[in-house]
C-alpha cells in the first residue's frame, strides 16, 4: 500500500469516463456473459441496466440471467474440470501468472473500470485494487507450483500418501464493494486447486468482472472461469443449491450466509462465508505520547473509516479512544476529516466518491436518522454534500462521526458507508469489553506504542483480522476471515488452497502379499 | 398505554400494499431481517419454506399476515427500536425477493420512548 504515497497529487489528472474517446476504457452497449471461453447471451433474453453512481446515468447494460444461464455455465464448467484438475502445476502456475501479467499490462484501464462501475475513487483502485488483484494471482501461482502433499512410512511395507485434488466445480458469489479484488479473491485459489469456478458478480457491479475476462478471457481455458450476471433472487439459488457444485463460497450479509450454508447442507458440500463486521479500532493514550510520524499514522489510522466510501466488511467504523486523549486526539482526527476531498472519483485528486447506489445512500441516512434517536451527537457530518453540474446527482454523502456509546444500534451495526461511531474506554479491561461486545468479528484495529500491550490486546479480541498499528492493509499470505458471526473460513493465505480448494486423497497402500489372516 | 399498541414491527402502507401484492402473486412470505455487509440492513423476503426457521429465530410479528422474524442475538442490540418494514428503490440483495421490479424491501427504525418499552415488557414481549 506504500504506492498510495505516490497516488498523493501534485499534479491533478482527470480520467475521461468510460465511453468517452479519451478514456482508457471502451464501453460496448451490451455485454454477455463469459461462458465456456466465450461470450453467451443469456436464454431468456433478459438484460438489466448498469448505472455509474457518480452520475446515476446507465452506460451499458448484462445479462439479467436465469437458471438456464447458470446450467449452461456448469455444463462448460464440468466440460473443462477434467482436464484442467489434471493440468500440471507447473502449467497451472503459468496460467495464473499470465492472468497477473495481464491485469497489470491493463492496470489502468481496469482502474477506471471498477471506479465507474462502483464509485470508489481511482486512487484507490491504481494503488489497491487492482496491483493486490494482481499479486493475488502471482501469490497463488507460486503456492501452486511449490504445492506439495505428504507421506507417511506406516510401517516397512505400508505407505500412506497424501494428494491435495480438486473439489471439482465452484460455485462463488461476491460483494459490490471490491468488485474485481473480491473476484480475485474467490478465482485465484479457485483456480490454483484445480477447480473450475461459475461466479456471480452483484447486480450493482456486474461490469468491471466482464471487463476482466476481455483482458484474461483467452488465457485461462474454455469452461474454468465462467461468470454469469443477474440478480440474487433469480440466479443465486440456482447457483448455491445446485447439485453440480462441490463447494460455494459467499461474501455478504448474514441472512444471504445462512442460507448459502443451509443449500450447502442439503447436498453436502462445503462452504466458506464473509458477512461483514463492525470493527473496533482501538487507540491507546500513548499514541499521543509523541508528535510524530507514528501519531500522524495513528490520526490517518481513525480516518481509514472513509477508505472506500465505508463500504468495506471491515471498515473501522467503531472508534474506541482512551479517555485522557480523546479531545486532543478527535481534534485532530476532525481536523483531518475536514480535509477529506469528495467529488469525482475519476479526479486522482478525489479522496471519497459516491456510494454504490441509491439504496445504500438511502441506508446511510437511515441510520444517522437512528443514531441521532439514540441520543449520538453529530460531529461532523451527517449529510449528503451539495456537488455541482455532473456530480449533483450523485450517491454522494459526508463523511460523519457519531459519538455515542457501544450499546447504540449505529455501534452494532454495519452501516456500510462513510460513518464513525466513536466511544471512549477507561483502561485496557474496558476496551477488550466494548471491542467484543458485538455480534461481529471480522476486523479490529489496536494502537499503542507499547507491544506487550498491542499483544495482550490482539490476542484478547475476539475477531479473525487484528490490525496491530495499522490498517485496511490486505497482503496476500495474511489470513482473513470471521469470527463470531461474521462468517466461516480463512482466505488470502496459504492454508485457502488446502483447506477450502482442494481435497484430501489419502493413499494407503500395501507393498506386502501377507494376509491379515483375519477371514 | 398498553402491550397491544405498541408492535416490534410494523409497516408503512407502501408496503402493505406491497405485501399484499406479492403475496397474492406468490402465496406465502417470510421476512428475516439481516445484518453484516453489503445489503445488511435489509428484510430479506423468501416464500415461506425456503429460509429454514430454528428453535431460537424471534417472531417480531406480522405484516399483512406473513411473519418478520430476527436472530435472536441481534433481537437483543434491537429491541429498544421499532422496526418499520418499507419499500425502497433498488434490486434486492442477496437472494431476497422484490415488491416489485427494481425496488426492494427496506427496514427503518423508530427508537422507542421509555413508555413504550415497559409496555412492550408488560405484554411479556422481554
Amino acid at each position: 500500500m506504500s504506492a498510495i504515497t505516490e497516488a498523493r497529487p501534485s499534479a491533478s489528472k482527470v480520467y475521461q469516463a468510460p465511453g468517452n474517446p479519451e478514456s482508457p476504457v471502451k464501453v460496448k452497449p451490451r455485454y454477455e456473459n463469459f461462458i465456456g471461453g466465450r461470450w453467451a447471451a443469456p436464454v431468456k433474453g433478459q438484460y438489466m441496466k448498469d448505472f455509474s453512481p457518480t452520475n446515476a446515468e446507465q452506460f451499458t447494460e448484462v445479462p439479467r440471467s436465469t437458471a438456464e444461464d447458470v446450467e449452461m455455465a456448469l455444463d462448460a464448467a464440468h466440460a473443462a474440470k477434467k482436464p484442467w484438475g489434471e493440468t500440471s502445476l507447473a502449467e497451472r502456475a503459468k496460467v495464473l501468472h499470465q492472468i497477473a501479467d495481464a491485469i497489470e499490462d491493463n492496470l489502468e484501464m481496469l482502474a477506471v473500470a471498477e471506479t465507474w462501475d462502483n464509485g470508489k475513487p481511482v486512487r484507490e483502485t491504481l494503488a489497491a485494487d487492482i496491483p493486490l488483484s494482481v499479486d493475488h494471482f502471482r501469490y497463488f501461482a507460486g503456492e501452486t507450483r511449490a504445492l506439495e502433499g505428504s507421506s507417511t512410512e506406516i510401517d516397512k511395507d505400508t505407505v500412506a500418501y497424501h494428494f491435495h485434488e480438486p473439489l471439482g466445480v465452484v460455485g462463488q458469489i461476491i460483494p459490490f464493494n471490491f468488485p474485481l479484488l473480491m473476484a480475485a479473491w474467490k478465482i485465484a485459489p479457485a483456480l490454483a486447486g484445480g477447480n473450475c469456478t461459475v461466479i456471480k458478480p452483484a447486480s450493482t457491479t456486474p461490469w468491471s468482472i466482464l471487463k476482466l475476462a476481455e483482458v484474461i478471457g483467452d488465457i485461462v481455458p474454455a469452461g474454468v472461469l465462467n461468470i454469469v450476471t443477474g440478480p440474487g433472487g433469480e440466479i443465486g439459488k440456482a447457483l448455491a443449491a445446485n447439485r453440480r457444485i462441490s463447494k460455494i463460497a459467499f461474501t455478504g450479509e448474514t441472512v444471504t450466509g445462512r442460507l448459502i450454508m443451509q443449500y450447502a447442507a442439503e447436498n453436502i458440500i462445503p462452504s466458506t462465508t464473509e458477512l461483514g463486521g463492525k470493527s473496533p479500532n482501538i487507540f491507546f493514550a500513548d499514541v499521543m505520547a509523541a508528535d510524530d510520524e507514528f501519531l500522524d499514522k495513528a490520526v490517518e489510522g481513525l480516518v481509514l473509516y472513509a477508505f472506500n466510501k465505508g463500504e468495506v466488511c471491515t471498515c473501522p467504523s467503531r472508534a474506541l479512544i482512551q479517555e485522557s486523549i480523546y479531545d486532543r486526539f478527535m481534534e485532530r482526527c476532525l481536523e483531518r476529516i475536514a480535509q477529506i476531498r469528495q467529488g469525482n472519483p475519476l479526479d486522482l485528486s478525489t479522496q471519497m466518491g459516491p456510494q454504490n447506489s441509491k439504496a445504500q445512500l438511502d441506508k446511510i441516512s437511515e441510520y444517522v436518522h437512528i443514531g441521532l434517536g439514540e441520543g449520538a451527537e453529530c460531529l461532523i457530518g451527517g449529510k449528503q454534500p451539495n456537488l455541482e453540474g455532473e456530480l449533483a446527482n450523485g450517491y454522494f454523502f459526508e463523511p460523519t462521526v457519531l459519538k455515542g456509546h457501544n450499546k447504540m444500534r449505529v455501534f452494532q451495526e454495519e452501516i456500510f458507508g462513510p460513518v464513525v461511531a466513536v466511544t471512549t474506554f477507561k483502561d485496557e479491561a474496558e476496551a477488550i469489553e466494548i471491542a467484543n461486545d458485538t455480534l461481529y468479528g471480522l476486523g479490529a484495529g489496536v494502537w499503542t506504542r507499547n507491544g506487550k500491550l498491542a499483544y495482550k490486546m490482539g490476542r484478547a479480541i475476539q475477531a479473525g483480522r487484528v490490525w496491530t498499528n495499522c490498517y485496511h492493509v490486505y497482503p496476500a499470505g495474511a489470513a482473513f476471515g470471521g469470527y463470531k458471526m461474521s462468517g466461516v473460513g480463512r482466505e488470502l493465505y496459504k492454508a485457502t488452497l488446502t483447506e477450502h480448494y482442494t481435497q484430501t486423497k489419502s493413499l494407503l497402500v500395501s507393498y506386502s502379499d501377507s494376509s491379515l489372516g483375519l477371514f | 398505554m398498553d402491550h397491544q399498541t405498541v408492535a416490534p414491527i410494523t409497516a408503512t402502507p407502501t408496503a402493505v400494499d406491497a405485501v399484499t401484492k406479492l403475496r397474492q402473486l406468490r402465496g406465502s412470505l417470510v421476512f428475516y431481517q439481516s445484518g453484516g455487509c453489503c445489503g445488511g440492513s435489509l428484510p430479506m423476503c423468501f416464500d415461506e419454506g425456503e429460509f429454514r426457521i430454528g428453535d431460537n429465530d424471534v417472531l417480531l410479528g406480522f405484516v399483512v399476515d406473513c411473519p418478520f422474524y430476527i436472530d435472536p442475538r441481534q433481537y437483543e442490540r434491537w429491541k429498544h427500536t421499532q422496526l418499520i418494514l418499507d419499500v425502497g428503490e433498488g434490486e434486492p440483495q442477496g437472494f431476497s425477493l422484490g415488491p416489485a421490479d427494481g425496488w426492494h424491501f427496506i427496514t427503518r427504525s423508530r427508537v422507542f420512548s421509555p413508555e413504550e418499552r415497559v409496555a412492550l415488557e408488560q405484554g411479556g414481549i422481554p
